[in-house]
């Protein structure tokens, strides 16, 4: 651990614009500045990721690290920052960590198999508005790892739960929808991750609010992928 | 510089048919002999990569993030346009290529555009085919909202978050080549340089973010996908990460760049606060369909917005624009948002914003569609301002967003370096002097979905006699030399000034000489700082801890010295230009209204700029454009 002491922290400052402030003046001093991942600074890449005071993405609910602001602290405290935590997640320097193990958990079968060129008339599956919107709720996870990072298992069933949810509410992914759970829950398991406890931390913490239902889904749908098609 | 757009011969409407019914192809066995580098992984490169892979190329994708869903694309809110005419509104591939020529001022190819909205069509049913999930009415179809400078509704959307869904989606596709091993992903990986080979692009030297060591990698073509460089300018709506890197560095190596100025600002943004800020948040275009826009008729008022009357606010863009009132254009908004708080009529504790009101539509609708509509920009709204939006009107203010201009492609979207491609926002094409609103995923899924992989089999049919091209050749060798060179003349300066501390006196120059407003002698003016502010930079940049490893602040150099390059380019590109078209306004050159005054007898091409050497001043080469369809009409949106 190291302490750092920064001055003159505005309260309207981003939680990542307090670390760039740091930063310029680590730079000037002749140090290299601390590592930390963001890119979009909006809550919408999901690449920024730091445990603030014990929390995934500090201290408020439904917000990414890049959206916390200063005001959400008091003058003159300490903050805790760390990187996301898990075996899944090797820590390449400092606060910056690699979270390749959940683009392979998609890699696995997190897609519909349709071929770029002609697709069947938009409108011709007509899909009501509740299924829809159902189906995006599950579709918004942003991919971050912070349900990784709060679970005490380092468990990934959130972030695979809400690609396998968003896919099989859908009608378009139905038709892979046993294999695809199944291929990507084995993948899940075959990285560093935990096993799902049901504690539903994750769902407390996920700056998306994905739903931690996504998770029992993803049981129901594996279930009955296993006992139904492969027929063990 | 030999510019030849190849616009395919034939009626507007058949032009594409055409091209794609005679270019060459190249047959499924022999694809697997190809290989082809896509850098970005954006709507465009993802949706590229996927594709060449689906039809059995061996591809190698590029990206500087931890994953390849993270591209900026993601970061677009409010919708796609396509010519569905699902409202019945009177829609049409014919309407939407007029809506956007006309948006762009006059100054893109009839045929290019043409093919723009042609293609339209096919990427909502594409993207329904993977999952993506659109705004669906309560009969199950899709629903649609308006844009900026259109008078039908063309907007597919999935609420705020309509490039995420996107992306998502060519993420998926993307993935899926991944596992089928046609596609090899190199994630934190960022391009350095581009190979030529005998006058043709053949590889790419990239840079490990995780290891700081440099690679290369060869291929029969390589394609661009890096998206736009407003970023240049300090404060945008960007990511932190984007830049203008590799098309610069391309530029350097022969490729012509076009119409470098023309940078959107975007009317809708989250105003500065202060001077530590790091990006300006957008605020999606789709709220102006909701939400009026005003400021207060008394100068420097002080009262809060709920308490000005109604008769005390100056509904602005609906005076002078009634026609589309709150959803004119974007350069046309931008502008009237300037002129009024240039004139001190100005709102927030900067007084350097406008209020974009929710309170007319929360009483028409009721507060839950409003939420259902844009609940997940209020609420982002809320965490960055700490203010209740469903309660007291937004401030909102323009910020840089949008690169119209790129590297300059003919029809088949390759540079004028052959075998090397531009697709998506890194290039020039579609959009002319100003991007009409939710025309930009458009425009990044077309090139990547439909129209590469037809135009790049075209140029590989012949390159199969190449055979596999080795990394050890005195090409790679002699442009990886550069690459070490730089990085190390970067962190061995040791001066006194943070890349970021340089980044941000460019950006404050570009945007006050080369931003929202133009003059000749203010581009003057900025061409003689920015070169002092180059000197400068290599003389006193501090860059610690060497390239060898992981080090952000080599990274951020790298990509401000090539701002420091290219922001001159840009004044270069306003300068010679003596009329206003979109989003170039020229101060010279308005009508007595305060509008763009175009000069077509003059101005009726495209400047394509050629790289002249280190401190040379740049060539300029000209496109002419040709309008067969239609006329240049005077661009009204009264
Ligand atoms: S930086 Fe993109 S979500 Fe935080």
């Amino acid at each position: 651990m190291v302490d750092y002491q920064l001055d003159d922290v505005n309260p309207e400052m981003s939680f990542l614009e307090m670390l760039d402030t740091l930063n310029e003046q680590l730079v000037l001093k002749g140090e290299p500045p601390i590592e930390f991942d963001h890119d979009c600074r909006e809550g919408i890449c999901g690449q920024c990721g730091l445990f603030i005071n014990g929390r995934a993405h500090g201290p408020l609910a439904a917000t990414t690290t890049c959206q916390l602001h200063m005001r959400s602290f008091e003058d003159g405290d300490t903050i805790y920052v760390e990187p996301f935590r898990a075996k899944a997640f090797p820590i390449i320097k400092d606060l910056k960590i690699n979270r390749s193990a959940l683009d392979r958990i998609i890699q696995a079968g997190g897609f519909i198999s349709t071929h770029t060129g002609d697709a069947p008339e938009a409108n011709s599956i007509p899909i009501p508005h509740h299924v829809a919107e159902q189906a995006f709720d599950s579709a918004a996870c942003i991919g971050c790892g912070a349900c990784v990072a709060t679970c005490k298992n380092s468990s990934a069933a959130l972030f695979t739960g809400a690609k396998v949810s968003h896919l099989v509410i859908l009608p378009q992914g139905k038709a892979e929808a046993a294999t695809r759970v199944v291929q990507m829950v084995d993948q899940m398991e075959k990285e560093a991750f935990g096993n799902c406890t049901n504690t539903k931390a994750c769902e407390v913490e996920c700056p998306q609010g994905i739903s931690a239902d996504d998770i029992l889904r993803m049981n129901f749908e594996y279930n009955k992928a296993v006992l139904l098609v492969d027929g063990k | 510089m030999q510019l030849n757009a190849k616009i395919p011969e034939g009626k507007l409407q058949e032009k594409w048919a055409r091209y794609k019914a005679t270019c060459k192809l190249v047959n499924p066995n022999n694809k697997k002999k190809l290989d082809i580098i896509v850098v970005g992984t954006g709507l465009a490169g993802s949706a590229a990569a996927a594709s060449f892979a689906e039809l059995g190329y061996n591809v190698k994708s590029f990206c500087f993030q931890d994953t390849p869903r993270r591209a900026h694309s993601v970061a677009a809110q409010g919708g796609v346009n396509a010519a569905k005419n699902y409202q019945n509104d009177g829609d049409s591939v014919y309407r939407m290529f007029y809506d956007t020529l006309k948006g762009g001022d006059f100054r893109s190819r009839e045929g290019n555009v043409y093919r723009l909205a042609e293609c339209s069509l096919s990427l909502i049913d594409q993207a329904v085919a993977q999952g993506v999930p659109f705004a669906r009415e309560y009969g199950g179809y899709l629903s649609n909202r308006s844009f900026g400078g259109v008078q039908v509704k063309r907007t597919f959307y999935a609420r705020g978050q309509t490039g995420q869904q996107l992306l998502l989606g060519a993420y998926s596709a993307l993935s899926r080549q991944v596992a089928a091993g046609k596609v090899k992903l190199f994630t934190r990986h960022e391009m350095l340089d581009l190979v030529m080979i005998d006058g043709k692009a053949r590889g790419v030297i990239v840079r490990n973010l995780d290891t700081g060591e440099l690679e290369r990698h060869a291929a029969h073509a390589v394609v661009l996908a890096t998206g736009g460089y407003g970023k240049i300018y300090y404060l945008s709506t960007l990511a932190m990460g984007c830049n203008g890197s590799a098309i610069w560095r391309a530029h350097k190596k022969g490729a012509g760049l076009a119409s470098a100025s023309w940078t959107q600002i975007h009317p809708t943004s989250l105003p500065q606060l202060g001077a530590y800020q790091s990006k300006l948040t957008l605020m999606s275009e789709s709220l102006r369909n909701d939400g009026r826009i005003w400021v207060p008729k008394k100068e420097n008022e002080t009262r809060r917005p709920v308490d000005i009357p109604e008769e005390e606010r100056d509904y602005y863009l609906e005076r002078r624009y009634p026609a589309f009132g709150n959803l004119a254009p974007r350069d046309i908004s931008s502008r009237a948002a300037k002129e009024r708080i240039d004139a001190g009529y100005g709102v927030g504790p900067q007084r350097n914003a406008v209020y974009l009101d929710f309170s007319h539509s929360i009483r028409e609708y009721g507060i839950d569609i409003i939420r259902e509509r844009y609940g997940n920009l209020f609420s982002m709204y809320q965490k960055i301002t700490g203010i209740n939006a469903y309660e007291t009107p937004m401030m909102i203010s323009p910020a840089a967003h949008f690169s119209m201009g790129g590297l300059w492609v003919d029809y088949e979207l390759m540079t004028t370096i052959p075998g090397l491609y531009a697709i998506g926002e890194c290039n020039f094409s579609d959009h002319g002097a100003n991007r009409l609103g939710a025309n930009s995923l458009l425009q990044a899924c077309v090139d990547g979905y439909f129209i590469l992989p037809y135009t790049i089999g075209n140029y590989l049919a012949d390159e199969l006699k190449t055979g596999k091209i080795s990394t050890d050749r005195p090409e790679f060798e002699q442009a990886e030399k550069q690459v070490v060179e730089q990085l190390t003349r970067l962190t061995t300066i040791n001066g006194n000034r943070t890349a970021t501390d340089y980044h941000k006196e460019l950006g404050a120059l570009l945007y006050d000489k080369c931003g929202l407003q133009r003059t000749k002698e203010g581009l003057e003016e900025a061409i003689t700082r920015i070169r002092a502010l180059r000197a400068d930079f290599w003389k006193n940049l501090k860059v610690p801890g060497g390239h060898q490893n992981v080090n952000s602040e080599v990274e951020k150099a790298g990509r401000v010295a090539d701002y420091l390059e290219l922001a001159e380019l840009m004044c270069w590109d306003a300068l010679t230009r003596d009329e206003s078209c979109g989003a170039h306004f020229r101060e010279e050159y308005q009508t007595p209204e305060g509008e763009a005054l175009r000069q077509d007898d003059k101005f009726q091409f495209v400047s394509v700029w050629e790289y002249a050497g280190p401190d040379q001043d740049p060539i300029l080469n000209k496109e002419h454009l040709e309008f067969e369809e239609i006329k240049p009409a005077v661009r009204s949106y009264k």
